[in-house]
């Protein structure tokens, strides 16, 4: 029997998209029935009273959690995201609702076991409740109580050997698209880079050293299936410099309709038969490919890599074999400036595993040291470069400055100079001045 | 209920503590076909709505069934995850950047015969457990935030939306008869935690009221400053005011100057502004993350206001599915929404959506803003 009522979220269970109201109440119903007799370290009734204060939002129109909430476990300064209701006597199972942040792998793949065994410790000191997964990538272990914070982190790293995850003012959860693990695109190993980044900058993701929050994201491809250009202060996403691979049998399979193009992703209507000028060759937006008697021909220096003619023929088109990543900086949500994606800071660079990807680390402490130093209060990083300029931010990542990094040159002519740069530099004397024109 | 230990003492807090050790290594799990032939992959297909198929150097195959979740979910609802993969999957499995689940097969075959099982399971309120889809040209899983669930920021919630979208929208995840794919996301906030700002749809929350001033406690729960500092459109100064007869330091908002964005009450206690009637949702197009043919893009705002109809969101659904048949009819083959309506104009989009335009979707913050007004005397009539 249900604890409260609730006739608006019910409606929410028709309808065939899988209905988290469902799975919500099965969860309260586990918890009452407790077949296992676990001795339940936060209320058992807590999805109930979840339940009821949703519905009591649903209702008002208005959230029911209190501000902020300041919680954790010692030796960090993140991963707890500290919630109270705004009606503790009213929904008691909800009192305190914290989420506790956990260390994804690269690429989210997992086995049965290790999901089972974190379910077990969830469902003994949370809710049962969680997120699959944080928009940045981490598991979500969403309610439990101030008091079993530092019960389940022990247990995490002793028996599970697994972290938390980061929030606050500092390197949060870098996160990968699955990269080599099942994509012939990857350019570079995306879950190898961003697991060997987690681990050099522990300390950075743990305890808030920063102006603001900083992230990473890593696309083995300028497909860009975990949005790093979108989603990361630092995105890094795979591209190649040599030629597309070009396989002319294939070519003539697909142009033959033996296969399908786009590996079929558009099999749903009928397109017609796969036209490769008019879906291959005018649509590359370098005008790069040519089609004639039969064969394909691409001219890789005028390539911008964008990914369509491969992604549409996927069998007979690959990326090249000279492979790295391009490092974008600056994308953040709207406030306070407005959104900014990334702004491409490092063409190319090689992604070394031999060297521990020196190149790339240096990359990331040359951009920390500067903004460490020079970014404001709250201020994401893509704000500092608007306010100090690209060029201060590519000295001190230690980049050259190279017309890749501008979609045009600027159109104003309100230019900076540095006084060394200008022959005799800034120091004048207006009376020297006065010597050729009189007053 | 008993306090169980974990073996953790509070008497001494340090003792035997294990810090900084991160994720495990991806590598640890790793489905045996995928650990084998890992960076060795040479072409993919997608065989039907779903089911994806990896083809490796070596001739290894690798059949992928993609499934729907609701991205909150129990723990009873993981073990059945749990279960589905041992059973069919050696206990190998992984979640996607959109929050849908994977299940990894070697043999074509058995991914028919999951995928039907999963399409079988239900929940007793009638919703498929594990739909399949999600994949090619159609719209796959919703990112989305935290909502009335967990925040306390929000302009509307987050599950509700959009599972009363995806049931809209339903045919499309099981289908892949768009131009191209339609990424749909939502954030109860402009915080944007996630994908709106460059997504093909996108659902936002917004407020429609300054936030109100709880004068008396303002100063004891907040750095005045950085509420000062928080506003976009330097609303926020401080002040002093007298309550019931006593001086207080606080905050003067000027009203006129407030675009309710709610970043001063994310720093600040005392300046809720959630409201009823206010609250509801926008919605915003043309925004994409990938570099095919196009630059990524951000999505663009083409409804200023809906307002929060809980359940179901009814005014928002309606709108989302008229872009997205609008969309379908119009575009070219692999033509992003966003691209789509820059080759048309966005005159012609308002047109053949059906949907007004009025001066709230003109920009008007800083100097940015006159680059999005039109330049030219090239327009449609
Ligand atoms: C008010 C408290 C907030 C709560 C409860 C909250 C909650 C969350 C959660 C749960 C995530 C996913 C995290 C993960 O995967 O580990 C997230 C991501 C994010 N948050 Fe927040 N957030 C808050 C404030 C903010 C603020 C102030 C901003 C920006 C001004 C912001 C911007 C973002 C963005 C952009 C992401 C997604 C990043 C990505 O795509 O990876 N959030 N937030
Ligand atoms: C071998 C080829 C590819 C693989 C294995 C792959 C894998 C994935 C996966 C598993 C997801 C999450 C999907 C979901 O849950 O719905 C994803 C998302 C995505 N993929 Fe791909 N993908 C491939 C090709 C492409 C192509 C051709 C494009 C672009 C033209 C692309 C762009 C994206 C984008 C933009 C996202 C969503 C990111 C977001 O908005 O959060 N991917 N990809
Ligand atoms: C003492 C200083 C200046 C003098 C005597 C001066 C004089 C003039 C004159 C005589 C014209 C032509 C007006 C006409 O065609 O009717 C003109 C045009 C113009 N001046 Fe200046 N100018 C001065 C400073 C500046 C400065 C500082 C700027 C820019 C920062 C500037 C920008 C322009 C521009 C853009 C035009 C063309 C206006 C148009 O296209 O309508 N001038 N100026
Ligand atoms: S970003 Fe590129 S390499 Fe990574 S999964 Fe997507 S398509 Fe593959
Ligand atoms: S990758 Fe893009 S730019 Fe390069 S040849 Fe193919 S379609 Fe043209
Ligand atoms: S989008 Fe806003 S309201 Fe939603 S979870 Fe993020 S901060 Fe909270
Ligand atoms: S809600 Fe936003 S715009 Fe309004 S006063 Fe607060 S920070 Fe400024």
């Amino acid at each position: 029997m249900a604890k409260h009522k609730t006739p608006m979220l019910d409606q929410l269970e028709s309808g065939p998209w899988p209905s988290f109201v469902s799975d919500v109440k099965q969860e309260a119903e586990t918890r009452a029935k407790n077949e296992k007799g676990i001795e339940y370290q936060v209320p058992a009734d807590c999805p109930d009273d979840l339940l009821g204060v949703l519905e009591l939002s649903y209702n008002d129109g208005e959230t029911h959690w209190k501000h902020g909430g300041i919680v954790g476990v010692f030796g960090y300064g993140g991963g707890v995201i500290g919630r109270y209701c705004d009606q503790p006597e009213q929904f008691p199972g909800v009192a305190h609702f914290h989420t506790i942040r956990v260390a994804q792998p690269a690429g989210k793949f997992y086995t049965t076991k290790f999901l089972r065994d974190l379910c077990d410790i969830w469902e003994l000191r949370g809710s049962g409740l969680t997120n699959m997964h944080g928009a940045t990538g981490d598991i979500v272990l969403l309610g439990t109580q101030t008091p079993q914070l530092e019960e389940i982190f022990f247990e995490l790293t002793h028996n599970m050997n697994n972290d938390l995850g980061g929030s606050g003012s500092n390197l949060r959860t870098p996160a990968a698209c699955m990269g080599m693990s099942r994509c012939e695109y990857a350019c570079y190993d995306s879950q190898e880079l961003c697991y060997n980044l987690t681990q050099e900058y522990q300390d950075e993701l743990h305890r808030p050293a920063f102006p603001y929050k900083f992230k990473f994201k890593f696309d083995a491809c300028p497909n860009g299936c975990v949005a790093a250009i979108a989603r990361s202060d630092l995105s890094f996403l795979g591209t190649w410099r040599d030629n597309i691979r070009v396989d002319q049998e294939a070519v003539a399979a697909y142009v033959g309709g033996e296969i399908a193009p786009n590996a079929g992703a558009h099999a749903g209507r009928d397109w017609g038969k796969f036209d490769i000028v008019k879906e291959v060759v005018n649509l590359c937006p370098s005008g790069a490919i040519t089609f004639e008697g039969g064969k394909l021909a691409i001219d890789n220096k005028e390539c911008v890599r964008c990914m369509h003619c491969i992604n549409t023929m996927p069998r007979a088109l690959r990326i090249g074999e000279d492979t790295g990543c391009s490092i974008l900086c600056g994308a953040k949500a709207p406030i306070l400036d407005g959104p900014q994606m990334g702004s491409l800071l490092v063409p190319f660079v090689e992604v070394n595993k031999d060297d521990d990807f020196q190149a790339i680390k240096d990359v990331v402490e040359g951009v920390w040291d500067w903004w460490m130093e020079e970014g404001k209060n709250r201020e994401r990083i893509g704000e500092t470069m608007k306010r100090l300029g690209f060029a201060a931010l590519a000295n001190a990542a230690g980049v050259p400055i190279d017309a890749r990094m501008v979609q045009e040159p600027r159109h104003n002519p309100y230019i900076f100079w540095k006084a060394d740069e200008v022959e005799g530099g800034w120091e004048r004397d207006i009376e020297d001045f006065r010597k050729r024109h009189q007053r | 209920m008993a306090f169980i230990s974990s073996g953790y003492n509070p008497e001494k807090p340090m003792e035997n503590r294990i810090s900084d050790i991160g994720p495990q290594h991806f590598t640890e799990f790793l489905q045996p076909v995928i650990k084998k032939n890992f960076g060795k992959w040479v072409y993919h297909e997608i065989l039907e709505p779903g089911v994806l198929k990896h083809v490796a150097e070596s001739g290894d195959a690798v059949y992928t069934v993609r499934c729907g979740t609701a991205r909150l979910m129990s723990v009873t609802h993981i073990r059945e995850i749990c279960d589905i993969a041992d059973q069919w999957c050696d206990g190998y499995l992984r979640f996607t950047t959109r929050n849908n689940i994977e299940f990894m097969v070697e043999d074509e075959g058995k991914a028919k015969d999951l995928k039907k099982f999963l399409n079988d399971q239900k929940f007793p309120g009638g919703s498929f457990k594990f739909p399949v889809g999600g994949t090619g040209a159609g719209v796959s899983n919703i990112v989305h935030t935290q909502g009335w669930v967990h925040c306390h920021t929000p302009a509307t919630d987050a599950s509700g939306t959009v599972k009363a979208t995806m049931d809209a929208v339903f045919d499309q995840f099981t289908d892949m008869k768009l131009p191209a794919p339609v990424r749909i996301s939502m954030a109860c906030c402009l915080n944007m935690c996630g994908a709106v700002h460059c997504s093909d749809i996108a659902i936002l929350g917004i407020h429609r009221k300054p936030p109100i001033i709880d004068h008396k406690y303002l100063d004891n729960l907040c750095e005045i400053p950085l509420a000062v500092a928080a506003c976009p459109t330097g609303a926020v100064r401080p002040s002093k005011v007298e309550v019931d007869g006593k001086d207080y330091k606080t905050v003067a908002i000027k009203e006129e100057r407030c675009m309710f964005c709610g970043n001063c009450y994310t720093m600040c206690p005392s300046l809720p502004l959630a409201d009823k009637e206010g609250d509801g949702i926008a919605l915003m197009v043309g925004g994409k993350v990938s570099n095919r043919i196009t630059k990524p893009a951000f999505s663009k705002v083409v409804v200023p206001f809906l307002p929060n109809n809980t359940p179901r969101w009814p005014e928002m659904t309606d709108v989302i599915k008229r872009i997205l048949t609008a969309y379908s009819e119009g575009a070219n083959k692999y033509e992003r929404l966003g691209d789509w309506a820059t080759r048309i104009g966005w005159e012609r989009f308002f047109e053949v959506c059906d949907l007004e335009f009025s001066e709230h979707l003109i920009d008007d913050f800083r100097d940015p803003a006159y680059y999005t007004w039109r330049q030219t005397t090239q327009f449609k009539w």
